[in-house]
């Protein structure tokens, strides 16, 4: 029975080295030294934030209301973090890539109703739907129309299964109606987008990974995942649309937060912090902030170009409405366009 | 494996002491991992009534992913049944330079991460594919991932037994005139079906529940592309955990059925034998 030893072997090895990799995940940042008074904090986040937030976290920890705080993180798909709290995940602050991810814990109680009464409506980062394509844009690919051509493949997440990927369909819509075009038009584009869609990873991640391994001519994501990905290295270029979407991503303390955790959503608002957000490809939600020079964008030294027509979710009623309009599992508009076009191939 | 090797009926009062308190302990570690969750799982999908079911099974997309995924499965076992034996057999009986390796890197589907072989597999069979084979984002891509994560359940099967097979009987049957074909079809297989079928049914089974290495390789394309889990995956991100639990009831019933079906297959096959 060697063989099944051996198997049990690397079965062992498998376990350990994936409890090696979650705690790395759920290690605090040692940003802060041993504290005043040792005031514990957890944030849950959505992956992309998690370099950005750390950053935010090292400066707050500079300021008086901040010294001293130390952090448990735990980063993952948006969706599945806004679950994971809502079934018990200790959280103070929570940052997730949209807003119906915090509507589910306010609906649970954990977070008071007023969270987006502020004066950024409960957003703490910002971005818009840009087109990512290969280094010299080979296919010269500018406008929402250019990804409907012939010979075009697209790939975009999965907006079934990410949550977050739906902001990228909608911006498709959006860029229609913006221009003038019915409801019924709007239909038909986004079919004919569909039809050029190649591949729909599970997340954002993902389709960039897909796209990177040699996956379709045009990726759609968000400005900021298209720099970072640059900061990293990646040999891409990206396109502003001249219509887009604008993407909130909302952060919120929970009911029984630690006051410490009110403090550092205050201090996420101010120009200093979203100055950090901004290193990281952010669009700033606040006015009066002072850019850095941002590696990775178009520009660097003008890296967040405003778009002729910036569209937000409230030109599609709110997430509320947008999620049953169009994602419903049965009678939503996008949904029926999936399955008409998996049809027709 | 247990659940699908033949034993003798044994009558209930053969347990001692010590054997009834480690019967105990199975049932509740058994009861703890497994029965519940899955009568949790059922419980909410039956919540939703028969009317539950029908929304969710009439969904094209949905049926679309359930028969992608258990055909593909079912598929993947049957080749699985063919290769795993066959590596098996050379593994235990051919001794040739590198299979002390070969022995090693089967498992390596077992041990990589799922998304990892996902990325492996599409660089090499993918856009970039320097090996000019671009099968991403179709069926094939499904199939051909299916196939690497349940590569080792026959081949890890079978080993053991064949390793213990006494050849004196094949050796007989050899020089009573029978052709290695004849020996090995009489005499060996009927000893390896009992294996063979438990690796089957574990690849079926793995193929069913495999997500991770699909994320990045089949494309996820509605009708076309999109395994169950994908599909579950939708439903818990639009709050619908009901239709999810249906789906994952559905696929339990359909693995419970196969895996009987193989456990009367394999029964019969080597009573005949």
């Amino acid at each position: 029975m060697k063989a099944t030893a051996r198997a049990g072997w690397l079965a062992g090895v498998a376990v350990v080295a994936s409890m090696g990799l979650a705690a790395c995940g759920s290690a605090a940042p040692d940003a802060s030294g041993p504290g005043d008074d040792g005031t514990e904090l957890s944030i849950v986040a959505y992956s992309v934030a998690q370099a950005p937030n750390q950053a935010v976290q090292a400066a707050f920890a500079q300021t008086t209301e901040g010294k001293g705080v130390t952090w448990t993180e735990s980063y993952g798909a948006s969706g599945d973090q806004s679950r994971a709290v809502e079934s018990g995940l200790a959280a103070d602050y929570v940052h997730f890539s949209l807003g119906s991810d915090v509507t589910r814990l306010v609906d649970a109680g954990l977070v008071d109703p007023s969270w987006d009464q502020g004066a950024t409506h409960g957003s703490v980062t910002s971005s818009v739907v840009v087109f990512v394509v290969r280094p010299g844009n080979p296919k010269n690919i500018h406008t929402w129309d250019d990804l409907v051509k012939d010979g075009v493949d697209v790939i975009t997440p999965n907006p079934g299964s990410s949550g977050s990927a739906r902001w990228n369909i909608l911006a498709a819509w959006g860029s229609q109606i913006a221009a003038g075009a019915s409801d019924d038009a709007a239909k038909d584009y986004t079919t004919s987008l569909f039809k050029n869609i190649v591949a729909l990873p599970g997340s954002g991640r993902e389709a960039t990974s897909a796209f990177l391994a040699g996956t379709g001519d045009v990726l759609l994501s968000y400005e900021n995942e298209a720099i970072l990905a640059r900061q990293e290295g990646a040999d891409i270029d990206y396109v502003v649309p001249d219509v887009t979407l604008r993407i909130d991503n909302p952060g919120a303390v929970t009911k029984d937060a630690d006051p410490k955790a009110k403090a550092f959503l205050d201090y996420v608002l101010t120009p200093a912090a979203q100055a950090i957000y901004a290193g990281f490809g952010y669009r700033p939600v606040v006015d009066g902030v002072t850019l850095p020079a941002v590696e990775g964008a178009n520009d660097p030294a003008n890296p967040f170009p405003t778009p002729a027509k910036l569209l937000t979710i409230d030109d599609f009623g709110g997430w509320g409405e947008a999620k049953s309009t169009f994602f419903d599992d049965d009678t939503g508009v996008i949904t029926l366009i999936q399955v008409e076009t998996g049809k027709s191939s | 494996m247990t659940a699908v090797s033949t034993r003798g009926v044994t009558p209930r009062t053969t347990l001692t002491r010590g054997a009834g308190l480690g019967l105990g302990a199975v049932v509740l570690w058994f009861s703890v991992l497994v029965l519940l969750p899955l009568a949790a799982v059922v419980a909410v999908a039956v919540n939703g009534g028969w009317q539950g079911f029908a929304n969710t099974l009439g969904n094209p997309q949905t049926r679309a992913a359930i028969e992608l995924t258990v055909l593909t499965s079912l598929g993947v076992a049957v080749l699985n049944v063919v290769m795993g034996t066959l590596i098996a057999w050379v593994l235990v009986r051919e001794r040739f330079p590198g299979s002390r390796l070969l022995e090693v890197v089967i498992d390596v589907p077992f041990a990589l991460p799922t998304i990892v072989a996902g990325l492996v597999l599409l660089a090499l069979y993918g856009p970039s594919s320097p090996l000019e084979i671009n099968v991403a984002n179709t069926r094939t891509a499904v199939f051909l991932a299916f196939a690497f994560v349940t590569l080792p359940f026959v081949v890890r099967s079978v080993q053991p037994v064949l390793e213990q097979l006494d050849r004196e009987a094949e050796q007989a049957a050899h020089s009573l005139g029978a052709s290695a074909g004849t020996t090995f079809r009489r005499i060996v297989l009927p000893a390896l079906i009992p294996a063979i079928a438990a690796g089957g049914a574990l690849s079926f089974a793995r193929g069913v529940s495999e997500y991770g290495s699909l994320v990045l390789l089949s494309g996820n394309l509605a009708l076309r592309t999109e395994v169950t889990s994908v599909r579950m995956l939708t439903y818990v991100e639009n709050g619908n955990l009901a239709a999810a639990s249906v789906v994952a009831t559905v696929l339990l019933a359909v693995a419970l059925l196969v895996l009987v079906a193989i456990d009367v297959l394999q029964r019969w096959l080597v009573r005949r034998g």
